[in-house]
């Protein structure tokens, strides 16, 4: 208890002394997943956001719990607490993040081998290579394992030719982690290999797909008989499902963690009841005027909170030796759609001012939330949709099946 | 607060589980309700459930009690729950236990709270009167000063184990107007004291609750719980521990009707396969998990919030309990109809867990009523 006291108070005076002032109690974007990504054509909000990120790899604390010899910070699960808090009470954003962090950087430090791990983690955690992911194809989505995306060994290497879609960032991204065919001939599941392919390879394309948001964060990525070494393939070759399917894992976790939470019913007004205020007007003494909207507030405020009891209960019980099953799908469902119904909730809280593109007459925010809330209509879709993971539960977790 | 049981929690959970099962399967409250019972619940049982420590879990040590807390007794109130036992944990645990625990003098305590603690009596409070729904301001009772006691007078309804009760605590008026907050206090009196007369309620649940009608019953100033028009306070706190006491009872209640429902749906045969193979069934089923899931977290937060009097305590148990009514019903509704017609039948135990969950949905406040205490609780 001492050395975490000891951790906490050195902690909060090296953020105090190094972290951006600019960067302090900032405002975060609406859209949870909008963070620094780093890579090879970095885009930073502003320079403190770079400096930021530059200071963090130095300290090793943007990836903090990895080991150290990989660029991390060897942090145990208390003291990423104490950090993560520590950056809380300063309102700091997290310098970099992205699919380096939360999807390939876990996969790799459990499947990969010590080149891979060596070559490729300590790009991520000084920001230096952004990844993408390249799982779905036109003709399998939620039947990931039917994909056909087609990977030839020629001697040491792999030739690709294929095609995958919702490639979010591909257009920004360096490397790609891919799933490909490499046996045609065997159960679907059991021809399939995971492997890293560099962006920059020629034969690799990528074409933006424009959604309802107006945003353009994903595409449809080509390989064009693109060659790539047979020492990129993580874990055995033909074994990629059992890597596929880990992956999914952390990413559903990532997935409910960004949207699951993010109003929380913590002390002070949350952001509902301040828009609730702000559009509906409210009583002497703080009462929303609105009494169905009110109730609404509530019921929305109460599911988030509840999350979090469970998102709590979840990590609890881990500490306490319990191994998690099916839980990833249940909070990605409940996660996701937790954030669906509050971005719905505020719009229809702003009223006409909610329904803004562009252009005069709107605030900021509120064509932010516009904007936001269509983003929000994927949450159920990726990572596996909210179908998909009700299968998973009902077939694993209640025994329900044919 | 720590979400994941204790090896002692656990413990209990599972002696409590497993007494419940063995000795308290529902088909014995089926035969309490066959067999005209009047008392409401088996004495023999909540004896031995006594004498296994259960009715002291919350009482200090001094009174017999074991000095833990809700987090182990919900655990107990779950496993009841699971199999429709109907002791009176909440009348005379909850209620009646933890008023006297909190304000009664060591002369109450020893008369009234110990002998209740060793299983051998049962306790109620009488806080409820017809008209207002979950205020328990509401007070229309009187009390006059007569000599040096009072004097009773007024009529208090849906009483929880009222009607078999040994003694009843009840609410009435030393001074203000009915629903005003101040002037509310706190008396104990004999069940089978002379002006009192209760009738046994009727509810669709086949529990055991009462209307008391109090009429000039005269008590000594020494039957006064707590100080006069002190009353209030004290029934808001207990009745937000009974409100948590009975989310944990309806986390049980809801599991095993799902569980039963889940069971059914493995072994019937329609169109040549199981039903449970149906994806439009299992969706379902499994929006039922996920919500039984939610249920259990927000309850063990709300009692861990009420051992460690946190700050947010009571916006706990309203989230506790607007989760577990709507839960709870939406359950047992969905868990009849995978049933089917089976399940609209006397005969299948399912339909006990929708009426409890209906009366359990409407006591201590739905979850309209919770919503609505929450957004005030937190200022809006
Ligand atoms: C915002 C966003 C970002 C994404 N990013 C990436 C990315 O970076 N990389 C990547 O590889 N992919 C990405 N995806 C793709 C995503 O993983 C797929 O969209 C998803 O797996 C669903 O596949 P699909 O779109 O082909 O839908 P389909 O599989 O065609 O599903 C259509 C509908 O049918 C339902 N359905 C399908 N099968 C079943 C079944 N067995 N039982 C019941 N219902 C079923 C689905 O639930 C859905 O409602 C992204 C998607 C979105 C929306």
């Amino acid at each position: 208890m001492a050395d975490i006291e000891t951790f906490r108070s050195e902690t909060r005076s090296w953020l105090e002394a190094n972290a951006p002032e600019s960067l302090r109690h900032a405002r975060g974007s609406s859209d949870a997943l909008e963070g620094h990504w780093g890579g090879r054509n970095a885009e930073w909000a502003t320079p403190d956001h770079k400096a930021w990120a530059e200071i963090m790899a130095d300290k090793q604390w943007t990836a903090p719990m990895w080991p150290t010899e990989y660029g991390g910070g060897g942090l145990s699960k208390q003291e990423n607490k104490v950090l993560t808090e520590e950056m809380g009470r300063l309102g700091l954003p997290a310098p970099l993040t992205g699919f380096g962090f939360t999807m390939i950087g876990p996969v790799l430090l459990r499947f990969g081998n010590e080149e891979q791990k060596k070559e490729h983690l300590p790009k991520i955690c000084r920001g230096e290579i952004r990844w993408c992911q390249g799982y779905s194809e036109p003709g399998a989505g939620s039947d990931l394992a039917s994909l056909q995306c087609k990977a030839v060994r020629e001697g040491d290497e792999f030739v690709i030719n294929g095609q995958k879609i919702w490639t979010s960032y591909a257009d920004k991204s360096d490397w790609i982690f891919a799933l490909v065919r490499t046996d045609p001939d065997v159960k679907k599941q059991e021809g399939i290999t995971f492997i890293l392919i560099d962006m920059e390879t020629p034969g690799v394309s990528v074409k933006p797909i424009q959604l309802i948001s107006g945003k353009s964060p994903f595409c449809e990525t080509f390989f064009a008989d693109v060659h790539a070494p047979v020492s990129n393939v993580i874990h055995e070759i033909n074994a990629g499902w059992t890597v596929a399917k880990a992956l999914l894992g952390h990413e559903r976790t990532m997935i409910s963690q960004v949207f699951g939470g993010a109003t929380g019913a913590r002390k002070g007004r949350g952001r509902l009841v301040e828009m609730a205020a702000k559009y509906l007007g409210e009583e002497e003494g703080g009462r929303l005027a609105d009494p169905v909207y009110r109730n609404e507030v509530a019921q929305m405020e109460m599911d988030v909170a509840g999350f979090r009891y469970a998102a709590q209960r979840m990590n609890d019980e881990a500490k306490a030796g319990h191994q998690p099953g099916a839980e990833s799908s249940m909070f990605k469902v409940v996660g996701t759609e937790n954030n669906m119904k509050q971005h719905e909730l505020m719009v229809r809280l702003a009223g006409p001012q909610g329904i803004g593109w562009e252009g005069e007459g709107f605030e900021d925010d509120e064509l932010d939330l516009t904007r936001a809330w269509l983003r929000t209509r994927g949450n159920s879709i990726e990572g596996g949709t909210s179908e998909i993971q009700l299968n998973i539960i009902a077939k694993h977790v209640l025994g329900l099946s044919g | 607060m720590n979400l994941a049981l204790t090896e002692e929690q656990q413990l209990i959970a599972e002696t409590a589980s497993d007494f419940m099962q063995e000795k308290s399967p529902v088909s014995r409250f089926r035969e309490l309700r066959d067999s005209g019972d009047v008392v409401g619940y088996s004495k023999a049982l909540w004896k031995e459930m006594a004498e296994l420590g259960w009715a002291g879990i919350p009482f200090p040590e001094k009174n017999g009690g074991a000095e833990m807390g809700m987090a182990e007794l919900i655990t107990v109130l779950e496993a009841a729950g699971a199999v429709q036992a109907p002791e009176p944990f909440l009348s005379s645990v909850l209620l009646a236990g933890q008023l006297l625990d909190r304000m009664g003098s060591e002369e109450q305590k020893k008369a009234y709270l110990e002998p209740m603690i060793e299983g051998n009596t049962c306790l109620a409070v009488a806080l409820q009167e017809s008209g207002p729904r979950y205020n328990p301001a509401h007070v229309a009772a009187r009390a006059e000063r007569d000599g040096d006691g009072y004097r009773l007078n007024g009529t208090k309804a849906h009483v929880i184990d009222g009607h078999s009760a040994d003694a009843l605590i009840v609410s009435a008026r030393t001074s203000g107007e009915t629903a005003g907050e101040e002037g509310i206090s706190l008396f104990i009196v004999a069940g089978d004291a002379a002006g009192v007369t209760r009738t046994r309620q009727q509810r669709v649940d086949h529990r055991s609750t009462a209307i008391v009608e109090l009429s000039d019953v005269r008590v000594d100033a020494a039957a006064r719980v707590g100080e006069e028009g002190a009353g209030l306070a004290a029934l808001r706190d207990v009745v937000d521990l009974a409100t948590v006491g009975l989310c944990a009872e309806m986390l049980g209640g809801m599991k095993e009707a799902f569980e039963s429902a889940l069971a059914h749906m493995k072994e019937r045969e329609q169109f040549e396969v199981k039903i449970a193979s149906f994806q439009a069934l299992q969706h379902r089923a499994v929006r039922l998990f996920i919500e039984i899931e939610m249920c259990r977290s927000s309850v063990m937060a709300a009692a861990r919030a009420l051992d460690e009097d946190a700050a947010n305590k009571a916006q706990l148990v309203s989230l506790a309990k607007a989760r577990c009514s709507d839960a709870y019903v939406e359950v047992a509704n969905e868990s009849i109809q995978f049933f089917g017609g089976v399940g609209v039948t006397d005969e299948y135990d399912v339909g006990f867990y929708l009426k409890r969950a209906r009366v359990a949905e409407l006591t201590f406040g739905d979850g309209n009523f919770h919503r609505d205490r929450w957004a005030t609780l937190r200022g809006y």
